[in-house]
């Protein structure tokens, strides 16, 4: 399992090429890549803040408990920290298993799990100014599927 | 010295990031009654929903008591990917 926090862009063909080379024993390699939306205007710039030692540990205990879960053989996330424009990839799971089942349920539930129990902080600007986006009923409900 | 951080709206709501408070609290609630003290809004702002705490990066809940030199943490609800 490899997890890494980065202010630089990335581009999530690359990570999925090298996260797939080498592997004989691997049936299935599911990835996810989320994008910065535009929402029709109303952000011009996304600002996420981590906390460093603590975001990356804790990404790292859930990513465990998703291995465990979904008998997976690797695991790798990547998600962008400070300034990202609309269009740029934000975030990038990808996970290897024998079977592509167990592959699929794996990003779904990280992904969940990302988008309301990892420590990230999320703001939005615009033309009509800044404001922080908080998980919505629907995050807190996604991630409870998996409880 | 306690080094105290604030993350997300928390910390435009107090206008800092980071801040040492001294003397020393022994406890999370007596930091909490200090910044409450110095700020009443950020006070109130600590308690609202889903604002959690992290003493030396390990998550909290309810009141602890703090070794010196501790880092403590406020964050409002996560919203990461």
């Amino acid at each position: 399992m490899e997890v890494r926090l980065q202010t630089a862009p990335f581009d999530p063909g690359d990570l999925l090429s090298v996260f797939c080379a080498e592997r004989r024993e691997t049936g299935a390699v599911v990835s996810f890549t989320g994008l910065a939306r535009a929402d029709g205007g109303t952000t011009t710039t996304l600002w996420l803040e981590a906390y460093p030692g603590f975001t990356d540990l804790e990404i790292e205990r859930l990513g465990r408990g998703t291995i465990a879960r979904f008998s997976l053989q690797d695991l790798l996330v990547v998600h962008r920290i400070g300034a990202i424009e609309p269009g740029a990839p934000i975030v990038f799971v990808a996970a290897a298993a024998a079977q592509r089942r167990s592959a699929f349920e794996a990003v779904d539930q990280l992904m969940d799990y990302l988008k309301s129990r990892a420590p990230f902080w999320k703001k939005q600007s615009g033309p009509d100014g800044e404001c922080w986006i908080e998980p919505t009923a629907r995050d807190v409900a996604d991630a409870a599927r998996w409880d | 010295m306690t080094r105290v951080l604030l993350f997300g709206r928390l910390s435009d709501i107090a206008g800092w990031r980071e801040r040492a408070i001294e003397p020393e609290p022994a406890s999370l609630s007596v930091l909490h009654q200090t910044i409450a003290t110095l700020d009443p809004i950020l006070g109130e702002a600590l308690t609202g929903p889903g604002v959690q705490a992290a003493v030396n990066r390990i998550l909290v809940r309810g009141d602890v008591a703090l070794d010196r030199g501790s880092e403590v943490a406020f964050m409002p609800p996560m919203s990461g990917g």
